[in-house]
């Protein structure tokens, strides 16, 4: 055995299973037995034992964050639907033939780059192309909310970054799923209460994208209980770029560049940790050190650079750190580096926590040599570190050296393709009797509506409902100057179906289409079939109520789920890939970029495991024009108010229900537009209603015809509509085999009231009051108190008796 | 002759490309320039008209907001003089922040602070559109109403100052707050020197360039309000 000064040799090839065992959870590393096998027997063929260097490199490689080997492998699926019926059905790939099959089938052209780079990428003109990606940075957040969630921002915006040649970052996403904000119970260990992981998390985002100067515009929030033990955080960025740059190359000679911050301790094993369960034992060292005004340095001279055209390819060192990014840049030809050249914050590092470090705001570029002092004088203009790490090589291997000892040394083949795929069980078993959407009324089967305002203050107030204005005012969602569609829309400030980007400030060209973007979510469907399907239909909706035609939209899916190891929970899973895939294909809109986050899981002090429910989160983007958009709150009074849903259950009606929407608007019969959604229409009418302060008279049907107002019904594809007058009829002449129902007429007084058909009043309800129900839970919940106000009440525009349509 | 303006960049600032946009529009001749560049002579401030200072996190608002950078700019060369022969020097967010901290407001470059920018009353970042009252009469508020929509977005916009430097600087004050989302004292939201040629102010300017960017488009005059602030500066030069 050859002898190593500045690593250690790993005896790894004669492991016995309970050694490995061992060994694997000592080190950090989430490697499987099949895994170890390969592992064993491909140095076995070498005749070595491999070093620790190159066991991390493979650890981080090889893991569930960065190879998606749950959602790639095979998987026996087996499903009973609820007559008992089963069948079965063998995926070999369960991304491939359910997300990037429908991508495939839909055929989109707008699909510019899709699954393949650091984010997807759509065209939006003939010049300009958008990059959209949304991470999970949820086992870091689990542990430390501030610094988990800030670093997934942070995370996520250099994924633009590195997309292509590098595209500019113009808005943020952010998704945060607590546990119940009243929770009084005992905290499990290692744990914080809900609302402290919420303000910490939103102070995450707030202080790296505020600092970054990217408004943080779109978002959601969404209480359970079953988040208590694994809060989720997505963060998302969308990047604008010159369709010139979406591709980028390596050549052999190319020098290996890192541009940005030092290398640490900090974040060591955040791949392999975050693959894995956590317990109270996870190590917070694994979370990184965000530093945000490090990153816009490294953002600022990173394009500066794209546009002087000094370097052929850029990745960001994320999950891995150098091990990853070199090794993705180099996957096809091979590389070199020389890790004692890394400038360190700590001393002392050993090569492996140097290689695999995941210290933010660091880029791995490949530069042409005759750049490389164009480059570094560039960076040293604006104090940004840079340096040599090495060189690609045409050599087909990824070669490490530390002061001139070779420490790891493996072929770029067995590092991409050498990992085993294990065939994995999957299982749903239908509840009894079926599901379907649960029709959810205020009082029993039929609506009792004496309770109905009280009800519906309720549902306002219910934290998976209200305002998130204590979180949004919070984040700088003006910055940059292109949000033309804010997170809320009206004189009072109601909430905003989808947000508008228009990049006229980094485009520099005011014909440049507008970017919606909306997201849809499902957490814990009784039948993740129908959840997917839902949440799909969320994010749709929510771009059409703000005029978007979807049939032009493009989605990201983002899978959060628990233990893979169990059938059952690998079966929903499946399930909800099926929905993905059935939705997307129905509606025509591709999936452009996707990222999951398994495992989910806590096991406390007793040995039980607690997972997450099954969480889907839909994002979507959607081209517009500025003359299409249209927002939530009501214009003015006396014009008629319908409700517009499918008649007959089944994709195809949703589907038709967009179009003939979209047409309604497009001839400008629409004035308003809120999709219903938790609460039913009672929630719907009663934001449109207090956005602008004009207020609302619904009328009941008749319940023997089966008319009556759904008032707290929920189902797909529902929007509310305030319609110009005297375009009744053509509206419903779209609306053909669809439900195009009048159901009120706005009117001056700021009330919501509901009367029968012989104009007896049901229900009366105060915007004000409204209003009021719908802002004060999180103030109420996170600051203790009544909401928190300095000066007078959010009062935006004009006063209301100014408001024209 | 086109006016030439000198947008700052430095380590943290983030508001420079919708400025640099916005001094476009109304046909200025922009140039983004790295404080290093201004600090090591490779630029020279006589050679811009105005000057902008755009918003941000200048050194990630370490110590307080706009402190860092405003040491920096005290000391640029040519400042004194580039104030004095009554170029406009426009400071908005971070750049009011360190207009006051370098000293340029509410007096003279040279003398010591005598206001500060601090946490807002809330304890908490606000971003919100907000109603302003015009105030002075001056280069820069030339053909604006009484009253404008501007949107705020900052941490540390709560104007403070002794109740003797208050009354003294009363006149200078250019924007007061109508829902004063800071808790700043006397409302103030912006303010320029006794010349009236340097103005520092919280609301942002630069993000109101279009009718589209204000919240209730159709019910504003079409109007480009934020824009009017900055042709100001540039109508002045010309």
């Amino acid at each position: 055995m050859s002898t190593y000064q500045h690593c250690q040799v790993i005896p790894f090839t004669k492991l016995t299973l309970k050694d490995l065992h061992e060994l694997c959870s000592q080190r950090h590393w989430s490697i499987t037995q099949v895994e170890a096998r390969a592992i064993q027997a491909h140095f076995k063929k070498l005749k070595r034992e491999p070093t620790d260097v190159e066991m991390e490199t493979l650890a981080q490689t090889w893991s569930e964050h960065c190879k998606h080997k749950t959602l790639t492998s095979p998987i026996t699926y087996k499903e009973r639907d609820a007559d008992g019926r089963t069948r079965m059905h063998k995926f070999g790939n369960l991304l491939k033939e359910t997300i990037f099959e429908a991508t495939r089938r839909v055929n989109a052209p707008q699909c510019l780059s899709v699954f393949e780079d650091n984010a997807g990428v759509v065209a939006l003109n003939a010049k300009w192309a958008v990059a959209f990606k949304v991470e999970t940075h949820n086992h870091p957040s689990a542990l430390e909310p501030y610094g988990g969630a800030a670093t997934g921002v942070g995370g996520v915006i250099r994924d633009i970054l590195g997309v292509g040649r590098g595209a500019h970052p113009i808005a943020n996403t952010d998704v945060f799923c607590v546990g119940p904000l009243d929770f009084g119970g005992e905290i499990p260990a290692g744990r914080f209460h809900p609302r402290r992981t919420l303000r910490q998390v939103t102070a995450g985002v707030r202080d790296y994208g505020n600092r970054m100067g990217i408004p943080t515009v779109a978002g959601a929030l969404h209480v359970h209980h079953g988040f208590l033990h694994n809060p989720l955080v997505f963060a998302g960025t969308i990047g604008l770029m010159p369709r010139t740059v979406i591709t980028k190359s390596v050549a052999p000679g190319d020098l290996v560049i890192v541009l940005g911050g030092q290398t640490g301790r900090d974040g060591i094993h955040g791949a392999t940790f975050s693959s894995a369960a956590l317990d109270d034992a996870s190590p917070t060292s694994a979370v990184q050190v965000g530093n945000a005004v490090e990153e816009k340095k490294v953002m600022d001279v990173l394009l500066a650079a794209r546009d002087q055209k000094l370097f052929r390819a850029v990745t960001d060192c994320g999950a891995g750190g150098f091990s990853s990014a070199v090794g993705e840049l180099g996957a096809r030809i091979g590389a070199e580096v020389h890790l004692e050249r890394t400038p360190l914050k700590h001393q002392g590092m050993t090569p492996w926590e140097i290689w695999i470090s995941e210290s933010q705001e660091r880029m791995v570029l490949a530069v042409p040599p005759k750049n490389w002092p164009l480059l570094k004088a560039l960076c040293d203009a604006e104090d940004v570190e840079a340096f040599e790490l090495g060189t690609f090589k045409d050599t087909g291997r990824l070669q490490v050296f530390f002061q001139g000892e070779r420490v790891a040394d493996i072929t770029m083949s067995f590092l991409h393709d050498g990992l085993p795929r294990a065939m994995q069980r999957a299982e749903w078993n239908a509840p009894r009797p079926a599901v379907g959407r649960v029709v959810r009324r205020a009082n029993g089967a039929a609506l009792h509506w004496p309770e109905a305002g009280e009800k519906l203050r309720q549902l306002l107030g219910h934290p998976n409902t209200c305002s998130r204005a204590w979180i949004i005012r919070q984040y700088d969602h003006e910055v940059q100057g292109q949000t033309v569609q804010k997170p809320f829309t009206g004189t009072h400030g109601g909430p905003s179906d989808a947000s508008i980007l228009w990049p006229i400030v980094v485009t520099g060209e005011k014909a440049i289409p507008g970017i919606a973007v909306a997201m849809g979510l499902t957490v814990g469907a009784p039948d993740p079939y129908v959840g997917a399907v839902e949440a799909v239909d969320e994010a749709l909706r929510n771009l059409a109520c703000v005029g978007a035609d979807t049939r032009k939209a493009s989605l990201l899916d983002n899978f959060c789920w628990g233990d893979m190891r169990n059938a059952n929970e690998l079966g929903s899973l499946t399930r909800a890939s099926m929905g993905c895939h059935d939705a997307a294909v129905a509606h025509g809109v591709p999936f452009i970029s996707g990222k999951d986050s398994l495992n989910n899981t806590y096991v406390d002090a007793t040995g039980r495991r607690h997972s997450i429910p099954g969480t889907l989160l839909i994002s979507a983007i959607c081209p517009i024009e500025m003359e299409q958009r249209l927002t939530a709150e009501f214009k003015a009074p006396d014009h008629p108010v319908f409700l517009l849903a499918p008649k007959k259950p089944g994709l195809a009606s949703s589907r038709a229900v967009f179009d003939a929407l979209h047409s309604a608007m497009e001839a400008g019969h629409i004035l308003a537009c809120h999709d219903v959604s938790e609460g039913g229409m009672a929630v719907t009418c009663a934001e449109m209603a207090f956005a602008s302060g004009v207020g609302l008279e619904l009328t009941t049907g008749n319940e023997d015809d089966g008319d009556e107002l759904p008032f707290f019904e929920e189902g797909v594809t529902r929007f509310m509509v305030e319609v110009e007058p005297g375009r009744e009829k053509k509206l419903l002449g779209l609306f053909k085999d669809l439900l195009c129902r009048q159901v009120g007429v706005t009117v001056k007084a700021a009330v919501l009231r509901v009367k029968d058909k012989g104009g007896r009043v049901l229900v009366e309800e105060g915007l004000d009051a409204l209003r009021e129900a719908w802002s004060a839970t999180l103030p109420r919940a996170m600051d203790g108190g009544e909401p928190v106000r300095v000066g007078r009440p959010p009062v935006i525009g004009l006063p209301q008796g100014e408001i024209s349509a | 002759m086109k006016a030439r303006v000198l947008v700052l960049r430095a380590a943290g600032i983030n508001g420079d490309l919708e400025l640099e946009a916005a001094f476009q529009w109304v046909g200025a001749q922009t140039e983004r320039v790295h404080i290093n560049a201004l600090s090591r002579g490779d630029k020279k401030l006589n050679e811009f008209d105005v000057l902008a200072l755009p918003g941000g996190f200048s050194y990630g608002d370490h110590i307080a907001g706009g402190r860092v950078l405003a040491n920096e700019v005290r000391k640029l060369r040519g400042l004194k003089e580039f104030v004095s022969q009554g170029k406009p020097v426009l400071g908005i967010c971070n750049g009011f922040q360190v207009l006051v901290k370098s000293g340029l407001l509410p007096g003279n470059p040279g003398d010591p602070q005598t206001v500060s920018l601090t946490f807002n009353a809330s304890g908490r970042f606000e971003c919100r559109w907000t109603k302003v009252k015009v105030e002075g009469k001056g280069l820069f508020t030339k053909g604006l109403p009484d009253v404008i929509d501007l949107p705020v977005a900052h941490g540390e916009g709560r104007f403070v100052a002794p109740d003797k430097v208050l009354d003294s600087i009363d006149s200078q004050v250019v924007f007061r707050y109508v829902d004063n989302p800071s808790g700043a004292m006397r409302d103030i939201a912006g303010l320029s020197n006794r010349k009236g040629n340097v103005l520092g102010l919280m609301p942002h300017p630069e993000r109101f360039l279009t009718a589209l960017h204000h919240p209730t488009r159709k019910k504003v005059p079409d109007r480009e309000l934020g824009l009017q602030i900055i042709k100001n500066c540039v109508d002045h030069v010309k």
